[in-house]
């Protein structure tokens, strides 16, 4: 398969506070990874880096096999409508109502009617179950809804890659089980995806890779299947974790 | 002061002033936000304007008492029209208006930015492909720069109604000879040099502000110390940039 991203030996740290020392792994097309890794890793830090939130310090990320890393914010912003980030804590816009904040990448970068757009929004939000919220603020959602409304917005310009952060912490088992569809059905479209991710079981249902982050380095890279056999101590707390 | 605390400074003034070059660079190319733009001047100028015109007519009624009083004493009363025109026209109303919209609308506008920072909501509108400084610096800019001169012009306006109020009521001088005196003493070039002040300090209050917030780390206490260090400073540069640029007006115009 087609390598649709690529991370070099990714470099990154915070004044002093060393966060990645050496990442280097690579997205397939249609393929989802699951990432794994202790609290306070960089899981989340690496997503921003991919798209450019965080400047690295060192190495290389190729996007198709154009490099990014290096593009000036400008140049970004295009790539950012392929590469899609999923909040951790949703970032919703908290001055605009619901529909607002899941529309405006589509009145920002496509030329759709209004008309159109309604019926998108409405469309996106039903995947995550929240088509009867459209005029709410997002301080009257719980903080899983709002999520969820996050997971909307980022995915209503149909981007190429997903990176999702943490999508299914905090919801409960129905929610979780409507965000895995919706992975599921992005799959099925072929759309790549790297999933964050502390819940083991929600990952070995939906990824196809597992990697694991530690002290600043990818302790495990491989299958689901590899990452169920090994007989790794550090692998292992994770499976036992579960 | 140390040397630090100077090198800091200048830090800060070297980064509002690329905010501010890229801004303008912003402002001439694609796309414009003309509904925020509206929303923002709405916001900006239209619910100042209740405040505006009242800070207008007392600036006018007490700095016609206190000059009607003080020159009486020389017989100079018919002296007070020009003087309270002129001081509204060139000075009172720019500067009055300008601070009353650092206090209303800068600390307004930094603790906004300052808590969309904090909440990651700038870095969503970066993730969704767009511009902060479009989404939210252009307007502010473009909404201070329109409004404040035409509060300020406003404002001076009703000081001067003001001030014809006092100037019958308590020295007998009448509205005719007035608003002749008014008209004889003001002109076109006092209008527009009062306005080109008040756009410049309209592109300070919103461009400190924008940065503060942009600058803005530490959770909610940041948002407050940020609208705070946006007001103070702004009226600072506002008060001593009023000089110069005064001097620079005379040089030109006088
Ligand atoms: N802007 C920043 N400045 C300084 N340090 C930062 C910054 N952003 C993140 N960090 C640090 O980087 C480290 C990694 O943070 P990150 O949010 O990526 O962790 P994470 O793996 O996503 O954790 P979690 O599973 O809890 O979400 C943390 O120690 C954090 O303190
Ligand atoms: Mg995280």
């Amino acid at each position: 398969m087609k390598k649709i991203l690529e991370i070099k030996n990714l470099v990154k740290s915070f004044k002093d506070k060393e966060i990645h020392k050496d990442i280097s792994f690579d997205l397939k097309a249609g393929e989802t990874i699951g990432l794994l890794g202790p609290s306070g890793t960089g899981k989340s830090v690496l997503l921003r880096s991919i798209i450019g939130l965080e400047e690295i310090d060192q190495g290389e990320i190729y996007f198709h096999g154009k490099r990014i890393d290096l593009l000036t914010e400008e140049e970004l912003y295009p790539i950012r409508t392929k590469i899609s980030y999923a909040f951790q804590n949703g970032a919703l816009f908290d001055s605009d109502t619901v529909f607002e904040n899941v529309a405006y990448p589509l009145f920002e970068h496509t030329k759709l009617s209004e008309k159109e757009i309604e019926l998108k929004v409405v469309e996106s939000l039903k995947i995550v179950n929240l088509e009867n919220s459209l005029e709410l603020m997002p301080s009257d959602l719980s903080g899983g809804m709002q999520k969820r409304v996050g997971l909307a917005r980022a995915m209503v310009l149909d981007p190429e890659i997903l990176l999702y952060d943490e999508p299914t912490a905090g919801l409960d088992p129905s929610n979780i089980e409507t965000v895995v569809e919706v992975i599921r059905k992005f799959k099925a479209k072929g759309i790549s995806g790297i999933f964050v991710t502390h819940d083991i079981p929600t990952a070995k249902k939906i990824c196809d890779r597992i990697l694991i982050l530690k002290s600043g380095k990818i302790a495990f890279n491989g299958s689901v299947e590899e990452f169920e056999n090994s007989t790794d101590t550090y692998v292992q707390t994770f499976l036992s974790g579960q | 002061m140390t040397f630090n605390s100077i090198k800091n400074d200048m830090k800060v003034i070297g980064e509002i002033i690329i905010l501010f070059k890229d801004t303008v660079r912003c402002l001439f190319s694609r796309p414009f936000y003309l509904g925020r733009l509206w929303e923002q001047i709405v916001h900006l100028g239209i619910e100042s304007l209740s405040i505006t015109i009242v800070i207008g007519v007392v600036t006018g009624l007490v700095m016609t008492l206190q000059f009607g009083y003080g020159l009486e004493k020389f017989g100079g009363t018919l002296y007070v029209p020009a003087i309270v025109s002129l001081s509204i026209m060139r000075e009172l109303a720019p500067i009055f208006t300008s601070l009353l919209i650092a206090g209303r609308i800068g600390s307004g506008i930094s603790a906004e930015i300052g808590a969309m920072n904090v909440t990651q909501q700038i870095d969503a509108i970066r993730a969704l492909g767009t511009n902060p400084l479009r989404v939210l610096v252009v307007p502010r800019l473009v909404a201070s720069m329109i409004s404040l001169p035409l509060l300020a012009t406003l404002s001076a306006f009703m000081g001067i109604l003001g001030g014809l109020v006092i100037a019958y009521v308590e020295f007998n001088i009448p509205a005719g000879f007035y608003l002749n005196k008014v008209l004889s003493t003001i002109t076109i070039s006092d209008v527009f040099g009062a306005m080109f002040k008040c756009a410049f300090f309209g592109i300070i209050i919103s461009i400190l502000a924008c940065y503060r917030g942009f600058k803005t780390r530490e959770g909610t206490r940041g948002v407050g110390s940020s609208a705070k260090w946006v007001v103070v400073r702004a009226s600072i540069v506002i008060l001593i940039s009023d000089f110069f640029l005064s001097k620079l007006l005379i040089l030109m115009f006088d």
